[in-house]
């Protein structure tokens, strides 16, 4: 039959990769590292990041410090806030992640890596990784205003580096959300309006400014499938002198990772959709 | 394709041996896309030869992106079959992934980086071996006249520069196959010979076949081997552009061709708001 006729396939044009481990990385890195120059060329916009910890920590904690109404143990309210206020202001700049990947289905961006021989969960993990890299602008902010403002910040290297690490799979759990949420509603206004419905109860609905313990029962129980609480707890414990981890460390990295792996299989399947 | 006619695509040489029978390097057969209830490509049968150009012309809505998009894999397709270059769009995605370029209607070089990042990330994304790439990112801004402009950011490239150093992207992994959603929408008329000179530049270089989509009718004309003319997701009819001019009548031009088979009137179903307002925004960072 005339239509099982399929033209000769040429020869590789260029020597074609498997589609290996060795590819899959480098295939990350060409992500990420793309957006490490865009911000290398234009980093004005970390600086801006750095208004609303400050105003958390200057104004809200102040205040709030004087109340002395909040159970914090043997912290102080403003070493008890802060690894809550990073763990918030990696989730305000991870949760608007999907407009500039509507930016970038707009611009034709997309559509170039789409046509590419990248796989989708390269490309996902890449985003995530570019994403926690703005993020991670937000520790070296929390930990200078940490110095300012005498909170008693851990300066042993071993739990700056969990800090960082937890900096990249909170930030990579909420840019990969906002990503799939990109995919379904594929607007640049509905991707705003789902991250600002979202941030609030993410935020309030956790340990980041108050301890689990003073919640009625409903909210505990939304308090504590909230990925936010275990990045604010695993924080708490590698950050402030003192602090302390509710669930266990090993607990919070695993359920940052699951909620990551779990979204990112999500995202790199919905991906593609955003072309449609 | 036969192996002496992808070696032409792989080093810069005039092929020699003349194309007997050639195979061609884009077939659709009774290629069909539908969107709930709305038939975007109906039934399309078209064949590319290797080195061709080939336009896709029509009124918005006719389907030409549809099936550009179908080709370069970003949509899957709802019926019949197409294969470019030699693998089947459906049954082996990435394959064709290597082996085309797209140049996207949007100006999608990104702004944000110099042209020679941009560059650089297509190479590694088509997995141009280290050692190699410095060399041949230099040799494809060279091709398209942006070497001293490399390390400039985008942003401040002019509409033609950035078209240019897009079909340099598309082009650094030798594609057997380029497809360019109206390349030359927005430039104005220098900048759009320039592109033009460009592109047959590259496929007498590289022997590549090229699909693409146009409004110009001087671009159809003047540019495209060949054309198929869209019409509500059909294909009205294939031709040179002067076999069409012929059968339109004498002294016809592509603009009547144009008309003629695609009945002159306007279609308010074609060319969505999402549609005009993508071209409006590629026009505006043009100008």
């Amino acid at each position: 039959m005339v239509r099982s006729y399929a033209p000769a396939a040429p020869p590789a044009v260029y020597p074609e990769r498997p589609a290996g481990f060795v590819t899959f990385l480098g295939h990350v890195f060409t992500v990420a590292d793309a957006e490490i120059r865009k911000l290398q060329h234009d980093p004005v916009e970390l600086l801006m990041r750095a208004v609303q910890p400050t105003l958390w920590l200057v104004v809200f904690g102040q205040v709030m410090s004087h109340l002395r109404g909040v159970p914090t143990g043997k912290l102080t309210y403003l070493d008890f806030m802060a690894p809550g206020i990073l763990a918030q202001s990696v989730l305000f700049i991870a949760i608007f992640y999907g407009v500039s990947a509507i930016r970038e289905r707009d611009m034709g961006v997309l559509q170039k890596y789409l046509v590419s021989p990248i796989s989708r969960v390269s490309l996902v993990l890449g985003k995530a990784i570019s994403a926690s890299v703005r993020a991670l602008s937000q520790g070296v902010i929390v930990y200078i205003l940490a110095l300012l403002l005498h909170i008693h910040a851990t300066w042993q290297p071993l739990n700056i580096l969990g800090v960082l690490l937890l900096i990249v799979m909170g930030s990579a759990v909420f840019s990969t959300f906002s990503l799939v949420i990109a995919c379904i509603v594929k607007t640049h206004e509905r991707v705003m309006g789902m991250g600002q419905v979202m941030t609030m109860p993410l935020f309030f609905a956790s340990n980041a400014i108050y301890p689990i313990v003073l919640m009625p029962g409903w909210l505990k129980i939304i308090a504590t499938v909230n990925p936010l609480t275990y990045e604010v707890d695993g924080l708490r414990a590698l950050m402030v002198q003192g602090g302390t981890s509710v669930y266990g460390l090993g607990v919070d990295f695993a359920v940052l990772l699951a909620f990551s792996a779990a979204l990112m299989a999500l995202a790199a399947r919905l991906y593609p959709r955003l072309v449609t | 394709m036969t192996d002496d006619q992808a070696g032409a695509v792989l080093t810069p040489a005039i092929d020699e041996h003349p194309r007997e029978t050639p195979a061609p390097t884009i077939r659709t057969v009774d290629l069909t896309k539908r969107f709930g209830d709305i038939v975007a490509v109906n039934e399309a049968s078209i064949e590319v030869g290797a080195g061709e150009i080939y336009g896709l012309l029509g009124p918005n809505g006719a389907g030409k992106s549809t099936m550009i998009k179908i080709l370069t894999t970003l949509l899957p397709l709802t019926a019949g079959q197409a294969w470019v270059a030699g693998c089947d769009v459906t049954q082996d995605p990435s394959r064709v992934r290597r082996r085309i370029g797209y140049v996207p209607q949007a100006l999608s070089a990104d702004g944000a980086l110099t042209g020679y990042e941009n560059l650089l990330v297509s190479a590694r994304l088509y997995g141009l071996r280290a050692e190699d790439r410095s060399q041949r990112i230099a040799e494809a801004l060279e091709l398209v006249g942006l070497s001293d402009a490399s390390q400039q950011l985008v942003r401040q490239y002019s509409g033609g520069m950035i078209r240019r150093l897009e079909i340099a992207q598309a082009m650094l992994h030798r594609p057997a196959v380029l497809f360019m959603d109206e390349p030359t929408v927005g430039l104005d008329p220098v900048a759009r010979r320039a592109v033009w000179e460009h592109v047959l530049r590259l496929r007498d270089t590289f022997r590549t076949t090229m699909m693409i989509t146009t409004h110009y009718m001087e671009e159809a004309d003047g540019l495209c081997d060949r054309v198929a003319v869209m019409h509500l997701g059909r294909v009205a009819v294939i031709g040179t552009p002067q076999e069409l001019k012929t059968q339109v009548g004498a002294g016809a031009s592509m603009d009547d061709v144009f008309m003629h088979f695609t009945g002159a009137s306007i279609n308010e179903s074609g060319g969505n708001y999402g549609e005009v307002l993508r071209t409006r925004r590629t026009a505006r960072r043009l100008s």
